[in-house]
């Protein structure tokens, strides 16, 4: 679990203004964010881990400065990708997993062990071997989320990760990050997946509309979009 | 967790690890249109692999394009049967008649993107045209052909004369290098960084 | 990554791959400079005596040699005329043998034991070349080649199904774009998956 403070961060390429006035401090064990497309969500998010630097504010992580200690944050906050596709960077489903620890200055026997314990975890064992682009999507991204669980991060930040699912898999995925020990903040379009969460953000045009127990602002998410 | 006192990577580094993704990428866009063998124009048949290496340098700039080229070459030199036809090895590197032509696209690459870089941002018609035949085209020969006749022991205007042949396809290419990279260049700006040395 | 590997356990195969890139080395030079037919003759017999040792399947080593001899049936008359039969006859000689010991070499040696041995090779220059930076782009490549072949496909695919059947440019444009887009998005999970912790 981490403590991820928000203190009046804005974003803005050029004059277009992505986000502005965000004042958060997220240390529930399970958040939802929802919002439209181009509401800024991604952008906020991408901001916890350093992906995205702001252009005004600053964002803690435990309190340190993400935009000043990237990489000690990105080893507590590992993030899941909406397309798992572009998150897999090596040819193996065994050697992708690998990647995440071999940069971590782990000997080659632990990081072969962990590695074989994460695939057996997500049931990629059979697959270790296999190239990771035959795998089907659910499976990406599983491996997705092996190859960031196994470095035993803090923190799981997931855009949209159940997107570019089917059904069954963007339960199964959900199931699973309902179930994580480990903090999970969830951006989404799927509501049924933050729906048992203990704190739903709703953001629009770029700031904080609602923010409290789902019941309630998925609520007003749901009026937002007929409005 | 405990705090670390080491200062740590600043977001900025964004940019090496971009780079280093579009060089993959397009090493494996060059390996992808020679997996798709050749497609007949006319009587010539045309292997995509080459457009390939064109497109490295001029979409990509003379330091990520052959960069690009190079670790194409290195995957296929370790046994990969990435070059059209399904070859590869260090054969190819070394003895083959062909061999040149390989180290031919890496400087191919590098005139493209060098002279490219200076056609940005308007990236006009003709002077693009020029630079992708230079690039393309003279400086791939120019490694191509001395390698072919070494290999072959034939004399250099022999050599020359048997590969007028792949002219007209390989002017083909460069037209579709040129009109693609135009559109590419303006659907994604920024790709190739501005030579720091221009006229006031 | 099998790549053009042959698997099996002749000595062809299990000898040290700086060993076999020595003797390649060593014999290419040696039939590159004699002049004398009875030492290419007889490198073609050791050449033909390991490609049986290897064992390797004929039909692939064929199509390694195949490509050199296309181009020998329009070299070899030009030579012949030019310069002699002979000549023309040793020129064709030494360039198979040459061709098929390497091909030999590249079908008998693993991809991940000739990676080691360029990283080994590279050991003197490791202040200019970062080896395990290659080694990783390596393996990226070899990761983003069935992601930008699925870009191709479903670019064509898209292509039919709008019932155009469009021209290179047409396909080349989205193809190139979608790369990149893919490439932002690697760039990005590599930094947040630690590539430059």
């Amino acid at each position: 679990m981490s403590n991820i403070r928000f203190e009046q961060v804005g974003q803005h390429f050029g004059d277009r203004s992505v986000l502005h006035d965000v004042n958060l401090n997220l240390t529930e064990h399970r958040i939802g964010i929802v919002g439209a497309n181009g509401s800024g969500k991604s952008t906020l998010v991408r901001m916890i881990n350093g992906l995205v630097t702001p252009s005004t504010g600053t964002v803690l992580v435990d309190g340190q400065n993400v935009a000043r200690h990237a990489r000690d944050v990105r080893r507590k906050v590992g993030f899941i990708f909406t397309n798992p596709d572009n998150q897999i960077v090596m040819p193996t489903v065994q050697e992708d997993v690998a990647f995440t620890l071999r940069r971590r200055g782990l000997s080659p026997a632990e990081v072969a062990e962990r590695t074989a314990a994460a695939l057996e975890q997500f049931g990629l064992s059979e697959h270790a071997e296999h190239p990771a682009h035959r795998l089907s999507g659910g499976q990406k991204q599983l491996l997705a989320l092996a190859a960031v669980l196994v470095a035993q991060p803090a923190t799981i930040v997931a855009d949209e990760p159940t997107t570019l699912l089917d059904a069954r898999n963007a339960r199964r995925i959900g199931d699973l990050l309902q179930t994580l020990p480990q903090q999970v903040i969830v951006v989404t379009h799927h509501l049924h997946l933050v729906e048992e969460f203990d704190r739903v953000i709703v953001i629009d045009e770029g700031t904080v509309v609602a923010d409290g127990a789902p019941a309630k602002t998925l609520a007003a998410y749901r009026t937002l979009l007929l409005a | 967790m405990t705090d670390n006192v080491r200062s740590s990577t600043p977001t900025r580094r964004i940019l090496p690890a971009r780079d280093l993704a579009q060089i993959a990428i397009f090493a494996a866009l060059i390996a992808a249109l020679g997996l798709a063998g050749p497609l007949n124009i006319g009587p010539v048949p045309i292997t995509l692999q080459s457009l390939g290496v064109m497109f490295a340098g001029a979409i990509l700039g003379p330091r990520k394009g052959s960069l690009a080229v190079l670790l194409f070459l290195v995957l296929t030199a370790v046994g990969l049967p990435l070059l059209a036809g399904a070859r590869g090895g260090i054969g190819v590197f070394t003895v083959s008649p062909a061999a040149g032509y390989l180290y031919g696209w890496l400087l191919g690459a590098f005139v493209t993107g060098y002279l490219t870089a200076r056609l940005l941002p308007k990236y006009p018609f003709w002077p693009a045209l020029g630079a992708t035949v230079l690039g393309g085209i003279a400086a791939v020969y120019l490694v191509g052909i001395p390698v072919m006749a070494l290999n072959l022991g034939l004399p250099l205007w022999t050599t020359l004369g048997l590969n007028v042949a792949f002219i007209p396809g390989d002017l083909i290419k460069v037209v579709v290098t040129v009109l693609v990279a135009r559109q590419v260049h303006k659907a994604y700006p920024g790709l190739i960084a501005r030579p720091l040395k221009r006229r006031a | 990554m099998i790549g053009l590997y042959s698997p099996g356990t002749s000595v062809v195969h299990r000898a040290p791959t700086l060993l076999k890139l020595f003797l390649l080395s060593l014999c290419v030079l040696l039939i590159g400079t004699s002049p004398d037919p009875l030492v290419i003759g007889g490198a073609a017999a050791s050449v033909g005596l390991l490609f049986l040792m290897a064992r390797v399947p004929v039909r692939a080593a064929a199509a390694q040699v195949a490509p050199i001899l296309l181009v020998l049936l329009v070299a070899v008359p030009i030579q012949g005329l030019l310069s002699g039969w002979t000549i023309a006859a040793l020129m064709a000689g030494r360039l198979i043998v040459a061709v098929a010991l390497a091909a030999l070499f590249t079908m008998t040696t693993t991809v991940t034991a000739v990676l080691e041995a360029f990283q080994t090779l590279l050991h003197p220059f490791r202040r200019f070349i970062d080896a395990d930076r290659v080694g990783l782009l390596v393996a990226l490549t070899i990761r983003c080649i069935p992601l930008v072949a699925d870009i191709v496909r479903e670019v064509i695919e898209a292509r039919t199904a709008r019932g155009t059947q469009g021209s290179l440019q047409s396909i080349a444009v989205p193809v190139v774009v979608r790369s990149l887009y893919a490439a932002d998005a690697l760039g990005e999970a590599l930094i947040a998956r630690g590539l430059d912790d």
